[in-house]
């Protein structure tokens, strides 16, 4: 089976998502990423979607699972650029993809987790103050 | 993933906007999970239809599945009796223009969709 690979870069962990999914594939992703994030202690996640035709309701639900999995695991997901024609065929469908980040783009989508990551360092900050 | 690569050529063949072909693709894709999860296998037809009006993409979907109890129900968004999220149906509708579902206890379900462009 095809595999997606997942890069380390830095406390992110990078996927790009380039072939049509299989419904294993996405289920073996789900399982590598959670453990990929304990074992590298990685805070964010990003998710390049932008080569993906159609987003059906399973890689809708799959995406979602994996976001609330790693917010358990103390890391944020940004899934970027989702295509036009998707984002509306979504919305019809009626997926939500509640508690996912998203950005237009790759690089958007680093500076989200960058921002998202700062801030929560701040409120750590903040209540040691006080 | 061969039904998705033959949906996707008729369809931009037939000259629907991207975003009807991304509809219709992503409807396909969920009509024939719902046959898989349900029925384990299922038959797929793919029509052109030409009413000199007008040119559409006419897909069927039928399983020898157990069937569907409460149709009505079924095409509730959230309701699954399955592994799904419980928005094929409802969903596919909307994502098509027409939307017609057959289905007997034992025998089967059929689902016949189109769009016209």
């Amino acid at each position: 089976m095809e595999r997606i690979p997942i890069l380390k870069v830095g406390q992110y962990l990078l996927i790009t998502i380039q072939v049509d999914l299989h419904d294993k594939m996405i289920l073996a992703l789900q399982d590598e990423l959670t453990n990929m994030i304990v074992k590298t202690g990685a805070r964010g996640i990003l998710i390049d979607i932008s080569a993906l035709e159609i987003v059906d309701s399973f890689i809708g639900r799959v995406l979602a699972q994996v976001a609330s999995c790693a917010k358990l695991l103390d890391a944020e997901t940004v899934v970027t650029g989702m295509r036009p024609a998707v984002a509306i065929t979504m919305v019809e469908l009626g997926i939500s993809m509640k508690g996912v980040h998203t950005a237009l783009n790759a690089e958007d989508g680093m500076e989200l987790l960058n921002d998202i990551l700062h801030r929560d360092e701040y409120a750590h900050d903040f209540s040691a103050i006080n | 993933m061969l039904i998705k690569a033959s949906v996707k050529r008729i369809s931009a063949l037939l000259g629907f906007s991207l975003v009807n072909q991304t509809k219709i693709i992503t409807a396909a894709a969920e009509l024939s999970r719902n046959a898989l999860i349900y029925a384990d296998q299922g038959k797929f037809k793919i029509s052109v239809l030409d009413d000199t009006r007008r040119k559409g993409l006419q897909m069927i979907f039928s399983d020898s599945g157990p069937g569907i109890e409460n149709i009505e129900q079924a095409m509730k968004d959230g309701y699954t009796s399955g592994h799904g999220m419980g928005l094929g149906l409802g969903g596919s509708k909307r994502l098509m223009d027409e939307f017609d579902i057959k289905s007997a206890i034992g025998v089967g379900t059929t689902i016949s969709v189109t769009k016209w462009v």
